[in-house]
C-alpha cells in the first residue's frame, strides 16, 4: 500500500450504459456515473435489482464497455488494465473446474500468466492458506461446501496479485450464517493483502460491515444517489454488528435506497446474470 | 450418459466398493438376459422347430425329439440350435482346413479391427478439427454443419462401392468408409462439448487476458471430454460396422466382411457359421467399446459422474 499515491486506482467518469439494438435504446442501465476508488479501499455497490450495479462492475472489469464515459484503472484504460491482469474476478457462482483439484484451480490463472511451476505451487498454496483451505489442496471442488468453494474462487482471484478485486455478489448464494462468516474472512484477507476491492451486493448489513464506502444506487436507469462513508472502527468483528453506529449506518443506507426507489427485496440475482445474459440475448438478436 | 457440469456442489462421489457391487449386479442381469434369450430361442424350437437330433449330427441320424408344430422361423435353417452355433466355433472353418471357425474368425476380427481403428483415429481427428473450427466460427458452423449432417443421410451401402472403386479396392477404401461413419458423432458431440463451459468461465478467462488457444487447451477441451467419450463409444461401434461394410465390395479377403459374405453363400449347408460370424462381429464391437470405456474411466478419474458413463 502506498498511502502517498493521490491518483485513484479506479476512476469512473461520466459513464452511461444503454442496452439497445442499432439506434434503438432498449434499456438505459446506467446514467452519469462518476466514482473514484482509492488504493486499498473497500467499496460496495448496493441498489435495487436492475439498478445496473453489476453492469458497472463489469464495465470496470472490461467485460463490457460503457456507452459513453471512461473508466481508468491505474491511469490506464479498462481494456489495457485487463490485458495487464489488473483484475481479480469473483462471481456469485464459484466457477471452479471439477477436473482440477482445488490447488490446480488456483493455479489456473498462474498457468495462463506463465508463472513457472515452482512459483505456481508456492503461490497457490500461500493463497489457499490465506483462505484457510490449506488442508484441501488435493480435493476436487465438488467435494467442498458452497462457502469453501467460494473461498477457493477468492484464492484464485488473488493468486496473481491483481490491482483490484471485483466481487459480484460473491456470497449471494450462501446461507446467512455462512455469509457472515465469509464476510469476516474477506475482511481479514483484505486487511492482510491491502488489496482494493469493488464489491456488489444486495445486502445492506453486508455492505456496511465490509466497506470503507457504500455507494447507493437508484433503480433503472442506475444512478449514484448517495455515498455513505462507513466510519466504523477496525478491526470489525461480530461485535461490530451490535454497535449503535453500525445500526445508524444500516439505517442511513436503507433510507438512501428508499429515496432512490425500487425494491431491494426483489429476490436474488437478476442484476448479475441479467446484465450478462441480456447482452448475449441482444447480441443474438432475440430482443428488439 | 456423462454430463459436464462446471460446478456441482453437494455432489458426493460414489465409493469404489459400491461401484463394484453395482457392476457385479449389472453382469448378473446381463447374464440373466442372455439365458432368457436362449430359453426363448430353444423353447420356440422345442415347440415348432425341425426334429431335434444330436449336436452337429448329420441329417440321417436318429430323431431325439419331434416338436408338435412346424414353424418356419424356428427351423434349423433360420434358427439353428444354440449349441450347434457354439460348437461350430470348434469346427474347421471349411472342409479340410486346419483352422477352426473360432481361430479363423479371431484372425478376421483382428484384421477388421485394425481397419476400423485406423478409420476411428482418422474420423476422430477430423471430427475434433471440424468441431474446433465450428466452435470458433459461427459463420463456418452455419455454412458447413448442414453438409456434415447431410453426409450421414447417404446410405453407406450406396457409397461403399464408389469409395472402393475410387481407391482401387485397397485397404484405404475400408479405412475411408470407417472414417466416414466415425467423424460425424465426434463432430456433433464436440461442438456441444467445446461449448459446455459456463459463460462466466469465459468471462474469467477474459479477465486473465487468456489467448484463445489457452482457453481451448485449459478449459474447453477438458470440459468437453465427457462429451468426447460418449461420441467415441458410438464411433467405436460405428467404425466396426463401417469396416465390415467397406470390406464387402472390395477385394479385402482377410476381414469379417468377406467372412460374412462367404458364410452367407454357404448358409444353406451351414447356417451356424454365419451366426458364429455375427457373434464374432458383436464381440468385436463390444471389445472396442469396452476399450474406449476403459480409457474413459482412466482419463476422467476423479470427476463426478465418471463412473456413470
Amino acid at each position: 500500500m502506498t498511502a502517498s499515491s493521490p491518483a485513484p486506482v479506479v476512476r469512473i467518469a461520466g459513464v452511461d450504459k444503454t442496452f439497445g439494438r442499432g439506434d434503438r435504446v432498449v434499456t438505459k442501465a446506467l446514467e452519469a456515473i462518476d466514482l473514484d476508488i482509492a488504493r486499498g479501499e473497500f467499496v460496495s455497490l448496493i441498489g435495487p435489482s436492475g439498478c445496473g450495479k453489476s453492469t458497472l462492475l463489469r464495465i470496470v472489469g472490461d467485460l463490457t464497455s460503457p456507452s459513453t464515459g471512461t473508466v481508468q484503472v491505474n491511469g490506464k484504460s479498462a481494456e489495457q488494465a485487463r490485458r495487464d491482469r489488473d483484475y481479480g474476478m469473483v462471481f456469485q457462482a464459484p466457477v471452479l473446474f471439477d477436473w482440477r483439484t482445488v490447488e490446480d484451480n488456483v493455479k489456473l490463472p498462474l498457468e495462463i500468466l506463465g508463472y513457472d511451476a515452482a512459483r505456481r505451487t508456492a503461490r497457490a498454496r500461500e493463497m489457499l492458506e490465506l483462505v484457510e483451505l490449506g488442508d484441501f489442496l488435493k480435493h476436487h471442488p465438488f467435494q467442498l461446501s458452497g462457502g469453501m468453494q467460494q473461498r477457493v474462487a477468492i484464492a484464485r482471484a488473488l493468486a496473481f496479485e491483481p490491482a483490484i478485486l471485483l466481487m459480484d455478489e460473491p456470497f449471494g448464494a450462501l446461507d446467512e450464517m455462512t455469509r457472515e462468516r465469509m464476510n469476516g474472512e474477506v475482511l481479514r484477507i483484505w486487511e492482510q493483502t491491502g488489496t482494493t476491492i469493488l464489491f456488489v451486493t444486495h445486502s445492506i448489513p453486508e455492505a456496511v460491515f465490509l466497506s470503507t464506502r457504500v455507494v447507493v444506487m437508484s433503480a433503472r436507469p442506475g444512478r449514484i444517489t448517495k455515498i455513505v462513508n462507513v466510519d466504523l472502527p477496525r478491526p470489525r468483528t461480530d461485535d461490530t454488528r451490535e454497535e449503535r453506529r453500525y445500526f445508524e449506518l444500516v439505517t442511513e443506507v436503507r433510507e438512501a435506497l428508499r429515496a432512490g426507489g425500487g425494491d431491494l427485496d426483489d429476490s436474488g440475482t437478476i442484476d448479475g446474470m441479467d446484465a450478462a445474459s441480456m447482452e448475449r440475448t441482444i447480441a443474438e438478436g432475440a430482443v428488439g | 450418459m456423462a454430463t459436464a457440469a462446471v460446478t456441482r456442489p453437494g455432489l458426493t462421489s460414489t465409493g469404489p466398493a459400491r461401484a463394484g457391487r453395482r457392476r457385479g449386479r449389472g453382469l448378473l442381469v446381463g447374464l440373466a438376459v442372455a439365458i432368457g434369450v436362449v430359453i426363448f430361442w430353444e423353447g420356440a424350437k422345442f415347440l415348432g422347430g425341425t426334429p431335434w437330433r444330436a449336436p452337429l449330427a448329420q441329417p440321417g441320424s436318429p430323431v431325439l425329439w419331434n416338436p408338435p408344430f412346424r414353424w418356419a422361423f424356428a427351423n434349423d435353417l433360420n434358427l439353428p440350435h444354440v449349441w450347434n452355433i457354439l460348437l461350430t466355433f470348434g469346427q474347421p472353418f471349411q472342409r479340410g482346413a486346419d483352422q477352426t471357425v473360432a481361430e479363423y474368425l479371431f484372425g478376421a476380427a483382428l484384421y477388421t479391427w485394425r481397419e476400423a481403428f485406423l478409420g476411428f483415429l482418422l474420423g476422430t481427428s477430423i471430427g475434433l478439427i471440424l468441431a474446433t473450427v465450428f466452435v470458433h466460427s459461427r459463420l463456418l458452423e452455419r455454412a458447413l454443419v448442414p453438409y456434415v449432417v447431410a453426409s450421414q443421410t447417404i446410405p453407406i451401402i450406396a457409397l461403399a462401392p464408389m469409395i472402393t472403386y475410387a481407391f482401387g479396392g485397397s485397404l484405404a477404401a475400408v479405412v475411408v468408409i470407417a472414417t466416414y461413419l466415425t467423424f460425424f458423432p465426434v463432430t456433433i458431440a464436440m461442438i456441444r462439448g467445446l461449448r459446455s463451459l459456463d459463460p462466466r468461465a469465459l468471462e474469467l478467462t477474459r479477465s486473465y487476458a487468456a489467448s484463445r488457444w489457452q482457453v481451448y487447451r485449459k478449459l474447453r477441451l477438458p470440459a468437453s471430454l465427457p462429451y468426447l467419450f460418449t461420441a467415441l463409444k458410438i464411433a467405436a461401434t460405428a467404425s466396426i460396422v463401417g469396416a465390415i461394410i467397406g470390406e464387402s465390395p472390395g477385394g479385402i479377403a482377410d476381414g469379417l466382411g468377406r467372412v460374412i459374405l462367404t458364410f452367407n453363400q454357404y448358409y444353406i449347408t451351414g447356417p451356424e457359421k454365419l451366426w458364429a460370424a455375427i457373434i464374432a462381429s458383436g464381440l468385436l464391437g463390444i471389445a472396442f467399446f469396452l476399450l474406449i470405456r476403459g480409457v474413459e474411466l482412466a482419463v476422467l478419474r476423479g470427476r463426478p459422474g465418471a463412473a456413470d458413463g
